[in-house]
């Protein structure tokens, strides 16, 4: 079980080593930066310093959620598999999740309707779209 | 003069400590980056390979903890089947030489009925009370966690062989198709859970088009792992093949179509084959096209097989197929792959009506895994 734990923390102990010093670093620049505006009047170094204090925050906030997006990509998905049951005689159809055992054309329970045996039709999973893409191609 | 040197020497940002020390660590990082910067980056590739990795690993060991719990489920197994299942993950299956290429296929062949065989007796031991078709699915299970397995590996050999040696060469060879190698290694972790369940994948719609046809016919074995069943189509008779379902497996179509040629002594108008095929991106999934060929892939025994037998009766071949992508072939079967198969068989009526007359002998092949679609 410790495995499962293990795999994500070795991925963020350097990240969130790197990110530690570099917002340790911007947060740094920001006070120079404003020590420079007040105390030193050089309007130029603060803007620079400003700059580069907002970069490196800028910078570690994506690392963290590109991070975060990586942890949450581990896990493997299982989409719902639908099976669609169909009674030949009467046209009842029944729509259940997939059980193991399931398949197409195996005849199932008989039908509430006319006792006649139905069988599966259809067995597949909806697939949702995470986001459309917008090409014009 | 002192203007100019001032504006010479004088580093920007003024004489003050803050913006020199600025200006240094600019220069700093110019020369770092002059001298090291690919080192950097072949630190930052490997980084992304690592991380890439790891996932491997992860869905890997997903893999076997799956593969070993659906034979503790099913075949109930009276020891531990882990031991059994790390063996069979290794296992390997030697190409035959191709220096002299004429006879290859049944060589080929054989070794992959060996292979096969091999597979379905280790699998009977692994799980001694399962039936034969949940058999083909453990084999198949085991198939998809086997080739996991051989990914993670490959992909963990040129990372490490990158650190050891620092050639940006094998870095950057393994960190440019690593996106395509983990796409497959997703496909084949949801694979594998199709296989456990037994779910009709997306590369079975060949033999589900199959089966639609079929179902309600007398159906009779043909071949190793085929079915076939003659039905009255459009006035014709088609020998509609498929491989026996509802267990994984393909069968041998090859083998199945020169049987029902030989049984009619080549008196066949028509071939019509249905298979998934690859599609490019930005094409729809789902969609139907025709063509002419053999449409079937693995490892070229069938085509071979089915090329040679349509030549020697010179029988006109079509092909219909249905589009798809690596993940969708072999994850459980998308609505939009399913539903195609009533566009597929219009196709097949349609193809059927323009090339062939009435009272014609036609066959049909369903080529795919018939995971979870009976007949
Ligand atoms: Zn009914």
């Amino acid at each position: 079980m410790s495995r499962k734990e293990q795999t994500p923390a070795q991925i963020s102990t350097f990240t969130m080593m790197m990110i530690f010093i570099v917002l340790a670093i911007s947060f740094a620049a920001i006070i120079l930066a404003i020590q420079a505006y007040s105390v030193y009047e050089n309007q130029f170094a603060a803007a620079y310093l400003t700059f580069i204090g907002i970069l490196g925050i800028a910078l570690s906030l994506y690392t963290i959620m590109q991070v975060r997006r990586r942890l949450a990509r581990l896990k493997i998905e299982t989409p719902p598999v639908i099976t669609t049951i169909e009674c030949k005689k009467c046209g009842f159809k029944s729509v259940r999740e997939f059980q193991r055992g399931d398949y197409v054309f195996k005849e199932v329970e008989p039908c509430r309707k006319c006792n006649e045996n139905m069988i599966i039709t259809a067995i597949y999973r909806e697939f949702k779209e995470k986001r459309k893409e917008t090409t014009s191609f | 003069m002192m203007m100019l040197q001032g504006l010479l020497f004088e580093l920007p940002g003024g004489g003050d400590v803050f913006s020199q020390i600025l200006t240094i660590l600019i220069y700093a990082f110019l020369f770092i980056s002059l001298f090291y910067g690919q080192k950097i980056q072949m630190h930052l590739m490997l980084k992304e390979i690592e991380g890439s990795l790891y996932r491997l690993k992860y869905i890997r060991d997903e893999g076997r903890r799956i593969a070993i719990e659906t034979i503790k489920e099913v075949g109930k197994p009276q020891k531990d089947p882990t031991t059994m299942v790390d063996r069979f993950l290794e296992y390997f299956t030697i190409q035959p030489e191709d220096m002299d290429p004429a006879g290859i296929v049944w060589k080929l062949e054989h070794i992959l009925d060996v292979r096969d065989a091999r597979f379905k007796d280790e699998v009977k031991l692994l799980a001694p009370e399962a039936d034969d078709v949940q058999i083909n699915n453990l084999e198949n299970t085991l198939e998809a966690a086997m080739a996991l397995n051989y990914i993670y590996k490959v992909i963990r050999h040129y990372y490490l062989l990158g650190k050891k040696t620092l050639s940006l060469y094998i870095i950057m060879q393994i960190q440019m198709i690593l996106p395509l190698v983990m796409r497959e290694a997703e496909a084949y972790a949801s694979a594998l859970k199709a296989f456990a369940y037994g779910q009709p994948i997306g590369d079975g719609i060949g033999p589900l088009v199959a089966a639609k046809l079929m179902h309600g016919y007398p159906v009779r074995k043909v071949a190793k792992d085929c079915v076939v069943a003659e039905v009255p189509i459009e006035g014709r008779i088609a020998y509609v093949i498929k491989a026996e379902g509802p267990g994984g497996n393909v069968g041998k179509p090859g083998d199945a179509v020169k049987a029902v040629i030989e049984e009619n002594e080549g008196k066949i108008a028509s071939i019509i084959m249905i298979d998934a095929a690859l599609k490019l991106e930005g094409e729809e999934v789902g969609e139907v096209s025709e063509g002419v060929g053999a449409a079937i892939g693995g490892p070229g025994v069938d085509k071979f097989k089915i090329e040679e037998t349509i030549l020697k009766y010179r029988i006109p071949i079509n092909a219909v197929i249905i589009k798809e992508d690596i993940g969708d072939a072999v994850s459980p079967m998308r609505k939009e792959i399913f539903d195609s198969a009533d566009k597929a068989i219009e196709r097949i009526k349609q193809v059927i009506l323009e090339k062939t007359k009435e009272g014609d002998k036609i066959i049909i092949v369903g080529v795919g895994n018939t995971i979870g679609i009976g007949q």
